[in-house]
């Protein structure tokens, strides 16, 4: 198998016994980009040069038995985490020409791990989005069917795993970013708990919902890198001091003890027929692992698409506001007034999704909507979250669909954003309830489209996710499956 | 609730926000579509359910006032679009 097809729990000990150099399997992941990107577009910044003088650092750390965890792996990162002299646009007209004078706290975790940052990928802009088609320099396709979506915001994320053109991906998650994306891809995809992982130089969209996760080929990569990126730091006052357990040690041979709680909301009326099928397939799995099913209900999951599209545009009005043209990003040079060049600035470099949502969220923030869209959204949240918290009173996990349908084709729905925002409906509550949630690959449909499995935890749970995600892959037995028309 | 052009374009004022007549034609559709549908959290009643802000509860994230090395000068400039070497440079304000 070529290197750049392998998993990092597979060239970690490759690399370990020195039967390649960390030079070595990043030549071939450029490789393989040189050969793909064209199709894929995954994505926005590369920087070669760069990635193989990271790949020789590694080396020598290697030689000298120094290497941190992810020592001479090539990443790919979502381009809204801040890169100390790499270009970061989040896939924005308005940062295109923005270099962070700094590093995230997630990169510089990275970097501390000797991992090789081989550029930034696509995405939604201001990771807006559930397509990548909001991207201003994209989109990205879907490895599997190139005229299909590959999900988004971080599009470009699971687009560059599933397409062999990094190891392993950094994306975000405020309301399934990461989730939707992996599921269309094929590959695993982690939003840890809110405050797990911190948030420092992640670009704001929406601060009480955003987390930083993995994308990874499957589950023990997940588990890698999650070991890596979590953890408290003091330059996020939301990130919460608590021990990082070796999340490794979470992954079983089954699933004795463990109780799946099966959400009834979640098999809505409208649910595509395979989906269905593959996720029965894949619950079925996990009762053969030792799992005891048991049918729960979170009543509040119908409103909370509602919920969703009011708190997210408020705090991204508020967030985007930063967006003046002064300190940073784009400026409209002829606009002779303070205020006209705060209009023009914005307005040319914002997309049109990016702008719906900011007046979205100015709306409901405005003088005498407050009480009924922001504080009553607020409200729900709160409802939202009890239904978790009771039944996690019975159950360890909550196991379900990501999506309901597999990828669509890319222009399908471009026109009708309600219609995209409801595609969200099964991945909102975890953000806004805070809990962890993974996707993992558990089929195909009839096109030969991935499909993923949902599953959720209460607050800090990760292992039990974790565990539960492993036990399915290594009955399914389908992670090493990659697109062939690349 | 019918959103009218012309609340759109108050709003997009309110948001430093300039918008074509044609961007407004179109927003107020999407926007009044949008409104309409989360009009559906009037179905629950939420009298005295205290508002969630962040899900994770974090009490006084306090820490030391201390001196701290910062970003150097040139580098947080080098992203101005127009800098000149000390300052940020902006439209005449007044």
């Amino acid at each position: 198998m070529a290197l750049h097809a392998l998993t990092i729990h597979e060239l970690q000990e490759m690399l370990a016994k020195g039967q390649v150099s960390a030079v070595e399997v990043t030549r071939d992941v450029l490789g393989r980009i040189e050969k793909v990107e064209d199709k894929v577009k995954a994505y926005i910044t590369l920087d070669p040069e760069l990635a193989l003088q990271q790949a020789e650092a590694a080396d020598k750390k290697l030689k000298d038995g120094t290497g941190g965890p992810l020592c001479g792996i090539p990443v790919s990162i979502k381009d809204v985490l801040c890169t100390d002299g790499i270009r970061t646009t989040c896939g924005s007209r308005i940062l295109e020409n923005f270099v962070p004078p700094y590093d995230a706290t997630s990169i510089l975790k990275l970097k501390q791990a000797d991992a090789v940052l081989v550029g930034k990928v696509a995405m939604d802009e201001f990771a807006m989005g559930s397509t990548s088609e909001n991207c201003a320099f994209g989109p990205p396709k879907n490895p599997w069917n190139r005229n299909y979506i590959c999900g988004g915001s971080s599009g470009g994320s699971a687009a560059s795993v599933a397409a062999d053109e990094c190891i392993a991906s950094l994306g975000t998650d405020t309301g399934g970013s990461i989730r939707q994306p992996a599921s269309h891809c094929g590959v695993v995809g982690l939003k840890p708990t809110y405050g797990r992982v911190s948030r420092y130089g992640l670009v704001a969209f929406a601060s009480s919902l955003d987390q930083i996760g993995p994308l990874t080929k499957d589950v023990t990569d997940c588990a890698v890198m999650m070991n890596v990126i979590s953890g408290y730091d003091a330059n996020d006052s939301t990130s919460v001091p608590r021990e990082v357990p070796d999340f490794r040690n979470a992954l079983k041979k089954d699933l004795q003890g463990m109780k799946i709680g099966i959400p009834r909301e979640y098999f809505l009326e409208g649910l595509d027929p395979e989906v269905e099928k593959n996720v029965q397939k894949g619950i079925e799995l996990l009762r053969e692992a030792g799992a005891e099913t048991v049918e729960v209900s979170l009543p509040h999951t119908e409103y909370c698409v509602a919920v969703y599209y009011l708190i997210a545009p408020a705090e991204a009005s508020s967030n985007l506001a930063r967006y003046d043209g002064v300190k940073y990003g784009f400026r409209d040079m002829s606009s002779d007034s303070l205020l006209d060049m705060y209009r023009n600035s914005r307005s040319q470099g914002f997309g049109d999704e990016v702008k719906r949502r900011i007046i979205i969220g100015t709306y409901a923030l405005s003088s005498g909507y407050y009480d009924a869209y922001y504080k009553k959204a607020s409200q729900v949240r709160t409802l939202i979250t009890e239904d978790y918290r009771k039944v996690f009173e019975t159950c360890d996990v909550l196991v379900s669909p990501v999506t309901p349908t597999p990828a669509w084709k890319l222009a399908e729905k471009i026109d009708d954003p309600l219609s995209v925002y409801l595609s969200d409906i099964l991945t909102i509550s975890a953000n806004l309830a805070g809990i962890p949630g993974i996707s993992v690959p558990c089929g195909f449909s009839g096109e030969g489209l991935p499909i993923g499995l949902q599953i959720q935890g209460a607050h800090f749970q990760e292992e039990k996710l974790l565990n539960v995600a492993y036990n399915l892959e290594q009955r399914l037995n389908i992670s090493h499956l990659r697109p062939n028309n690349l | 609730m019918k959103i009218t052009p012309e609340e759109v374009s108050h709003v997009a004022n309110l948001a430093r926000l300039r918008l074509s007549p044609e961007e407004v034609e179109v927003m107020a559709k999407q926007l009044h579509d949008i409104l309409t549908y989360v009009a559906k959290l009037n179905e629950l009643d939420t009298r005295g359910i205290t508002p969630t802000t962040h899900a994770i509860s974090i009490v006084n994230a306090f820490r030391e006032d201390e001196v701290k090395p910062s970003l150097d000068r040139e580098k947080t400039l080098a992203n101005g679009p127009q800098q000149d070497g000390e300052f940020f440079v902006v439209p005449r304000v007044i």
